[in-house]
């Protein structure tokens, strides 16, 4: 399955200046560690001992994966996964 | 000004003074950074008690550069004694109720807002926008037109109909987006990505959430410069309630006050709980919740502030609880009924907290307790329909007469 992941702004530097990767995998955590492999820099800004840092938000098409299956959460074609702060609001 | 760089909560790293929120290492909330060094205690003193009637009175303590100002100044809002309250739910405390209702568009936002498009126009923009729940829209709404900036406003669609209409009376941008308030903010913080804007929750949020701390300031400077010993506080995002702390800390810190931090109890809505919930469960981070409740001013279900909100609940030896959609009622009627100020839900959720807390005991003799009264019932009517009967009449003596002979007669 290939998916479009949109990175913020605030994590561009670790990839190049891009604003979108194209990457494959069934779950969500599966495309993240393909994103990982791509853009080393990444993974240890958004995540730390294996899990998402607790101030990153990922969305499937929309959809916070926390109301879905975490990580586990599944990809389906034409999903598209969404990185962003979870900082905002209030 | 004190102010030096805007710094990660999470790992510290600095950054310029710029309008940007998220750390690039670890995205944690950047938070404005001060050194009060050279701040002289008595000659502060001196310059709050000479300064001008509302927020701009602490501008040593807020993010700016130069001097802000703001044609629509929020802040000293009355500090009142609510003996009769206190009566009502058995408590002997010294209870105070701190009416932030009374700010230019009758809520605490107001005051978040001042400083955020005070800081908008030194840093050169032209357009403000944020995701709000209601209050925060009335508020952007009417600072940016005071200060002559174009707003864009986001809210849910299904907003109470009275923050909508006193939002759109401003002449904003008033967008409803058709999701709840979690949809709102996933879309501004895309928005904010590309658009040159100063949203004021989103990339100016670190100066943006400074303004909350005029309200711990203002509560000291009005018990004469001394500390409540427990505060009780609404959580949405829970930005409010730990930058309550904060401005006590700043304080505590430079001499000011005396003493250690208030207890702090949060106050959240069952139907939208994360936080209250994180501080059951002894969790650090908080699961997000799709809301369903009365107050809507509060329905945050994946709150920004809520890891801090809880740990700052714990560090003080308080809590967070939640209250049913009944209990947010019957609050907004008893505080009604024994002071004569009209909340919102949002406050009809605080006093179903104090009620909670009253009834467990929690409550001390000669505690010193200020309870956070943050907006305006006419903005809710809704929530007090159906709560009383009028007694309807013919215009003639004898038609009262017959309503009320029984009063009268006893």
């Amino acid at each position: 399955m290939t998916v479009t992941v949109k990175i913020p702004t605030q994590l561009r530097a670790a990839t190049g200046g891009q604003s979108e990767v194209e990457v494959s995998g069934s779950t969500v955590g599966e495309v993240l560690d393909a994103v990982f492999d791509a853009h080393g820099d990444l993974r240890e800004r958004i995540t730390q001992d294996g899990d998402l840092r607790r101030f990153v938000n990922v969305y499937v098409s929309g959809e916070d994966i926390r109301f879905q299956q975490g990580l586990e959460t599944g990809i389906s074609d034409g999903d598209e996964v969404t990185i962003l702060p979870a900082v905002a609001g209030g | 000004m004190s102010i030096e760089s805007l710094k990660c909560k999470e790992c510290g790293t600095a950054y310029e003074l710029d309008a940007s929120y998220v750390c690039e290492n670890c995205f944690g909330p950047l938070e404005v950074a001060y050194d009060f060094s050279a701040l002289d205690p008595v000659e502060v003193k001196r310059r709050i008690q000479a300064g001008s009637q509302g927020i701009w009175r602490y501008a040593d303590f807020l993010p700016f550069e130069g001097r802000p100002g703001d044609p629509l100044e929020p802040g000293l809002t009355p500090l009142l004694r609510a003996d009769r309250l206190a009566e009502r739910l058995g408590v002997e405390a010294e209870l105070w109720i701190k009416n932030d209702a009374a700010n230019p568009t009758h809520s605490f936002k107001d005051r978040v807002v001042a400083v955020a498009v005070a800081k908008a126009r030194e840093l050169g923009f032209e357009t403000v926008a944020c995701a709000s729940t209601g209050n925060l829209a009335n508020a952007v709404a009417a600072h940016a037109a005071a200060a002559g900036l174009d707003s864009y406003v986001f809210v849910p669609a299904n907003l109470e109909e009275q923050k909508l209409l006193a939002t759109g009376v401003y002449g904003t941008n008033l967008v409803g987006v058709r999701g709840n308030y979690d949809d709102v903010n996933r879309l501004c913080t895309q928005l904010a990505e590309s658009r040159p804007w100063a949203f004021v929750n989103v990339n100016l949020r670190p100066y943006y959430a400074e303004g909350s701390k005029t309200l711990a300031y203002e509560t000291a400077e009005q018990l004469g410069w001394e500390l409540p010993d427990r505060v009780v506080c609404p959580i949405a995002s829970g930005s409010l309630f730990t930058k309550l702390g904060r401005g006590f800390q700043e304080w505590l810190d430079l001499g000011l006050l005396s003493g250690a931090q208030p207890i702090f109890n949060g106050a959240q809505a069952e139907g939208c709980s994360p936080v209250a919930t994180a501080f059951a469960e002894g969790w650090d981070v908080c699961k997000p919740q799709k809301p369903e409740t009365i107050a809507k001013s509060l329905a945050i279900g994946d709150p920004a502030d809520g890891p801090y909100a809880v740990e700052h609940a714990r560090r003080t030896g308080g809590g967070v609880d939640s209250v049913t959609d009944a209990e947010i009622r019957d609050g907004i009627k008893l505080l009604a009924e024994t002071t004569g100020i009209f909340t919102e839900t949002a406050g009809g959720v605080t006093v179903g907290v104090l009620k909670k807390l009253a009834a467990r005991g929690e409550i001390g003799a000669g505690e010193r307790v200020v309870v956070y009264i943050t907006g305006e019932g006419l903005k809710t009517l809704d929530a007090t329909r159906d709560t009383f009967q009028m007694h309807e009449i013919d215009p003639d003596l004898e038609s009262f007469e017959a309503e009320f002979h029984q009063e009268v007669a006893a």
